[in-house]
């Protein structure tokens, strides 16, 4: 697999032979059923909520004024996936622009943290303690929140478009620094020196060499900036405040607010309003958005968890 | 004369040198300095009596300067020392539990006998992790709701009386505290599994011919072993004791205004002193305070661990 996405027979014959070797130093068999008892429940408790919501989402309205949230529900509907689906353009909406800046959003910054993780990773680069001080004095002290707000809204003038959802997260030191020692370990530098004296030029053997080579380590700061962009609605709640572009994560922050907005509305409407603010299915369309919202995070989990952890071990090896 | 001109040489055929390099990270340090640089001049309106007339670089050059008296401003105020108070205090709980709960799950993922039921549960408890605090308050939600949740549904049914849950402030520390600890355990097993696999096997060998327990082996390999982790780890902690996370404190309690005597924090507290109340000065300086807090605090750390111990420290 090009991506090393699959263990190979090699990894999975080394486990083998360690499970075995481990045979003669391991914990008693009471201790290990305890042991799996408190870790089964820690496990359970980080799932549970998640299913309870889905099982929520599929509830039938009436049963939950009725019952209230219940993990057996009494009566099962689909109406609130209906309801997103038939009336929600504002769901579907904002389900284009999460993607949108999740798209745009990881390949600006991976075009940045690659090209000067890259340059950072080259021995022979002049002037990389410069370059380094410069990611490094960022992580230690900051302008904080306010003096944020006031550069991007009032210099950069950049509130209310699309860019303040993609720039401010594109690039940090962090993942620089783990594709730096990625590049480090991953490429050898012989592979390099050859190229170079073969004529290549740098920014040749950057893209045409070590993005190649380097796919995996690109795949994991991939995953996490799709991960940030996904899930971020910190931006969008401090520089959003038209109705423009609302992130699906801003929009459930927001429609705590707008559903109750759409019912007052329906008592001005008129009798054909206030059946359908009581017919609307309030309660499981936000917890059905929640799942639709989070939805895609869980098919790319098997990924998402297998380079993250590739990730941090890398980002915890100390220079 | 002569040596000014070689050296101005040197440095251009230098700077040749290393052009494409150059150009490779000019867009990455660009980033840096509109997005990490140029706000550090910000921290100034922390200076100044700031009123917004017309455009903003205009009224912060108008604007005269005030010394200290945004922050003066900001200490005598009645909401700071609950602001201070909670900061701190949540912090101080979380980097203890942060390091003692993730090191003993991740004892546990290490010692049981099916690896396969050991990777399930690693799985499982990373989850939260990829959730934001957003969808995280609307689970939390599911339980909490007051004519709906779980927990009263359960308390009903049993005869109890119902939890208003979020207007009743006394139960919000163990909430916080509890739900911040779900959120990250998993990610912080992981790094704490990641170098406790990676410490050498034969260690272990040696320790069990000369008859070591279990026990033994944790105490005196597998902790001494992981000490540098878990040292970078408290020191970039200790630098963020003023700061804490946003959306813990804003989304979970719900902006819940009940419960602002446990749940505001530093950060919550600028965020609604520039949004709500337009108080840009104070707010400013308590960004301002908090960011040098932070930025000595991890230096003194820092320093205390290369004293103790050199190898351990950041930098």
């Amino acid at each position: 697999m090009l991506l090393g996405f699959k263990r190979t027979k090699q990894e999975k014959q080394i486990e083998k032979i360690e499970e075995a070797q481990c045979k003669y130093n391991q914990i008693k068999p009471a201790t290990n059923t305890i042991f799996n008892i408190i870790l089964a429940f820690l496990a359970l408790t980080c799932i549970i909520p998640y299913l309870f919501v889905i099982i929520i989402s599929f509830t039938d309205e009436k049963a939950l004024t009725l019952y209230g949230y219940q993990f057996i529900p009494k009566k099962l509907s689909l109406e609130a996936y209906r309801y997103v689906f038939d009336s929600g353009t504002n769901i579907l909406k904002s389900y284009g622009s999460t993607i949108t800046i999740t798209v745009l959003g990881t390949i600006i910054g991976l075009l940045l943290t690659g090209t000067y993780a890259y340059a950072l990773s080259r021995k022979t680069f002049a002037y990389r303690k410069f370059f380094t001080k410069l990611i490094a004095i960022p992580m230690l002290f900051n302008g904080g929140m306010v003096a944020n707000y006031f550069v991007i809204s009032q210099v950069l003038m950049l509130k209310n478009t699309i860019w303040v959802l993609i720039l401010p997260l594109a690039l940090n030191s962090f993942n620089i620094i783990v594709l730096r020692t990625f590049f480090n370990t991953s490429i050898p530098e012989s592979v390099v020196e050859s190229a170079k004296i073969d004529g290549a030029s740098d920014l040749r053997l950057f893209f045409q060499i070590v993005i190649p080579m380097a796919l995996p380590g690109l795949a994991t700061i991939g995953l996490f900036l799709t991960l940030a962009y996904w899930n971020d609605w910190f931006n969008a709640m401090m520089y959003i405040d038209d109705n423009s572009i609302i992130p699906l994560q801003y929009l459930l922050i927001k429609i705590e607010s707008n559903m109750e907005f759409f019912i007052n509305n329906a008592t001005v409407m008129g009798i054909d309003g206030v059946e359908m603010a009581l017919n609307l299915p309030k309660e499981s369309t936000k917890m059905a958005i929640v799942v639709i919202a989070t939805l895609p995070i869980i098919f790319a989990y098997p990924f998402f968890q297998r380079y993250f952890v590739k990730g941090l071990t890398i980002g915890a090896v100390k220079e | 004369m002569q040596g000014q001109k070689s050296r101005k040489r040197s440095f251009m055929s230098r700077l040749k040198r290393n052009r494409q390099l150059i150009m490779l990270s000019l867009p990455g340090a660009i980033w840096f300095l509109i997005f990490a640089y140029l706000p550090m001049f910000g921290v100034i309106v922390a200076f100044k009596k700031l009123k917004l007339t017309g455009g903003f670089i205009k009224s912060l050059i108008d604007s005269e300067w005030c010394g200290f008296d945004n922050f003066r401003f900001l200490f005598y105020s009645g909401d700071m020392w609950i602001v201070f108070r909670n900061t701190v205090c949540y912090n101080i709980v979380f980097i203890v539990l942060g390091i003692v709960l993730p090191i003993l799950v991740a004892l546990m993922l290490n010692e049981i006998r099916k690896k396969t039921l050991a990777k399930i549960y690693q799985s499982s408890m990373f989850l939260p992790y990829f959730l934001s605090w957003v969808v995280v308050s609307y689970f939390l939600y599911a339980f909490l709701n007051p004519d709906k949740g779980f927990i009263n549904n359960l308390l009903q049914s049993m005869g109890k009386t119902e939890i208003a849950w979020y207007s009743e402030k006394k139960f919000w520390p163990f909430i916080i505290i509890l739900v911040s600890q779900w959120k990250g355990i998993g990610y912080n097993t992981v790094v704490y599994l990641a170098s406790i696999c990676g410490i050498d096997k034969t260690y272990y060998e040696a320790a069990v011919i000369d008859g070591a327990t279990k026990f033994q082996q944790i105490k005196y390999i597998t902790i001494p072993l992981i000490k540098p982790v878990i040292t970078i780890l408290f020191i970039l902690s200790v630098g963020r004791i003023f700061s804490a996370d946003f959306g813990l404190f804003y989304h979970i309690p719900r902006n819940s205004g009940a419960l602002f005597d446990y749940t505001n924090v530093l950060d919550t507290y600028v965020y609604r002193a520039l949004t709500a109340s337009g108080e840009i000065g104070m707010s400013s300086a308590a960004a301002l305070f908090q960011s040098t807090v932070g930025f000595i605090l991890i230096l003194t750390a820092n320093k205390i661990v290369s004293k103790i111990d050199s190898d351990n420290a950041l930098f």
